[in-house]
């Protein structure tokens, strides 16, 4: 899939590629050159200058990286461990232990699926209550055999359902946060696609937060906003502007520590680039953690969230 | 974020405009006429059909505090405008409009005082103050008010009625479930008891955080409380929903509920369970 802004880009693109392959038989590499350098220029051009929605589209990219696609390119004997121990597996997120660098860890991560099938399997990332109950027994693993725990936050919400609603989503929700406050293990959060609200915090509270380069992280989706605030779904440019939900307004005001880098144009263009990245930070992340004395470990935590807002008095 | 949509069910955040000639209060439930002294003196319920009319902070702490102990704490802190957040209109402009309306500085107020002569600190929420959204103000004063129960050891109330999180502080206003549930946590590790009191209505970030984590949950009758308000998951799903559906006593039944307690009795059934919690003798 193509997004609107990246049509041109697309095109010239192809347009090389068919050049390179007439280059063999004709000596055409000084147009190829010039070609590249236009296509890169185009390219900083356009994503210098994405606006909010734009980035949103981004986040939303049906060939983005997943969870387990990181897991898979950044991580080593990777055990996927299932359900909640009450009533059954949410698909929606995943979770298990994995080697990364020299470090065992916990990682646990909301899924999405890559086409109608799969994105049924996975309800599309949208969590259940079984689904943060699944993460927080995972965690509490974790904490028990002292390993970090990573999240990855990828998700358009917590599944606003029936049985959802029986079963105490915002019990789960509220449970999560409370227990992720207090967990006696370095927490390290990734934002990689979408971070929708009480579904992404859900499993989203930690030492250090980091985000992808093209990922919105808010209180609601710019669609969801504009249908409230302005009464039509017409207005979705204007509330992804006037949420501030990127990663580099996040970083501004305290709410994210750390952007990660994308590859040229996304990291759906390129998953072991953006893997790779990924999992140079965390590692710097994980050493950094490492350092951290544990009865330091919660107060820093707490402090961290009490300082967020702004008021007078 | 239920708060704008369901303009039936906000009429009765403000009371007074029930009140024809000021004097007579029209029950929302079944029609019922009452005189307003009448229905003050029912602390705001229909003697009819127990109809629990949705009041504020104001009622809320002159009903549970003993005369004359409430003491108001942190009551200035007010919203900035952190985003510098404009839809129809600047958030800035939308609060000082909501505060000369309401006469109240923001959706919650916290304080201390006693219930049936045992110390507390009780932060109520008020609904009509732009939906009950929670911002960094709530979040602000709420944690204050957790650190007043550090400090002096006071058991912990929070009277919740939200539509959820303030949208117009953006991802800082989601950020107040974790500064909340945080601080929650320190309450909890001190084993200093926190009564969550939840009122109609009370979804989205107020139920997906400290309405939830009571050591008690306790709700007034016919309560909505859930995280989705129930026309996203009518549209999400495409079903009916089942009757009932997200009031205290389907909550109740699933289990995420300790009691259902009507309004008037909640006062002597708070000091009975305050007593129970703070009793050391035989332990
Ligand atoms: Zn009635």
């Amino acid at each position: 899939m193509v997004l609107e802004f990246e049509k041109p880009l697309v095109e010239l693109e192809q347009k090389i590629e068919e050049m390179r392959k007439m280059a063999d038989t004709l000596d055409i590499s000084a147009e190829i050159n010039k070609l590249e350098v236009k296509i890169n220029e185009l390219r900083k051009n356009i994503f210098e200058n994405l606006t909010p929605w734009q980035i949103v589209q981004l986040a939303r990219h049906p060939e983005r990286p997943y969870t387990l696609d990181y897991i898979y390119l950044m991580t080593e004997n990777f055990v996927e461990l299932h359900g909640d121990r009450q009533y059954r597996d949410d698909k929606a997120v995943v979770g298990g232990f994995a080697s990364i660098g020299d470090h065992s860890v916990m990682i646990i991560g909301q899924q999405k699926g890559r086409d109608t099938k799969s994105n049924l399997y996975r309800n599309f990332g949208m969590m259940n209550p079984d689904g943060y109950r699944k993460a927080l027994r995972l965690m509490k693993l974790a904490e028990k055999f002292n390993k970090p725990v990573i999240t990855f936050l990828d998700t358009p919400g917590a599944y606003p359902g029936i049985e959802a609603e029986e079963r105490g989503q915002a019990e789960a929700i509220a449970r999560n946060i409370l227990e992720m406050s207090r967990l006696k293990v370095p927490i390290i959060v990734v934002i990689i696609g979408e971070g929708a609200s009480g579904g992404a915090l859900g499993i989203g509270v930690g030492d250090r937060v980091l985000m992808l380069k093209y990922c919105w992280y808010s209180v609601i989706s710019p669609e969801s906003c504009s249908s409230i605030l302005w009464r039509s779904w017409d207005f979705k440019e204007q509330a992804a502007e006037a949420l501030k939900l990127t990663a580099p307004d996040l970083l501004k005001i305290g709410i994210i520590d750390r952007i990660i880098e994308e590859p040229f144009g996304g990291a759906h263009r390129n998953h072991e680039e953006a893997a790779s990245i990924l999992k140079k930070a965390i590692i710097e992340e994980l050493e950094l953690m490492s350092k951290v004395k544990k009865d330091k470990l919660l107060d820093n935590r707490i402090k961290k969230f009490q300082d967020m807002g702004f008021w007078k008095e | 974020m239920a708060w704008f949509k369901r303009s039936k069910e906000n009429i009765s955040t403000d009371t007074r405009k029930d009140v024809p000639d000021g004097m007579w209060v029209k029950c929302d439930e079944c029609g019922e006429m009452i005189h307003k002294k009448q229905w003050e003196a029912n602390m705001y319920v229909c003697p009819k059909c127990n109809y629990h009319f949705r009041i504020g902070s104001e009622e809320y702490f002159s009903i549970l505090f003993d005369e004359g102990t409430f003491k108001e704490m942190d009551k200035k802190i007010r919203s900035v405008d952190p985003l510098k957040f404009t839809d129809s209109k600047p958030y800035d402009k939308r609060i000082e409009e909501t505060m000369k309306k309401t006469n109240l500085y923001d959706a919650i107020r916290t304080g201390t005082g006693e219930l049936h002569k045992i110390p507390v600190v009780i932060c109520c929420m008020d609904f009509k103050f732009i939906g009950g959204s929670m911002g960094s103000v709530l979040g602000e004063k709420i944690a204050r008010a957790i650190d007043r129960c550090l400090k002096t050891g006071s058991p912990f109330m929070i009277i919740s009625a939200s539509g959820g999180a303030r949208m117009m502080e953006g991802g800082i206003s989601l950020m107040q479930l974790a500064k909340t549930s945080s601080r929650l946590a320190k309450l909890a590790e001190e084993k200093i008891p926190y009564i969550s009191v939840i009122t109609d209505p009370t979804t989205g970030g107020a139920s997906a955080s400290y309405a939830m984590l009571g050591d008690l949950n306790i709700a007034e009758p016919n309560a909505l409380i859930g995280f989705a308000g129930p026309r996203v998951i009518k549209q999400a799903t495409g079903k009916d929903l089942p009757k009932g559906f997200q009031r205290s006593e389907f909550l109740l039944e699933h289990g995420f509920l300790d009691l259902i307690v009507d309004r008037r009795d909640m006062k002597d059934r708070l000091g009975i369970i305050l007593k129970h919690l703070l009793h050391k003798t035989n332990a």
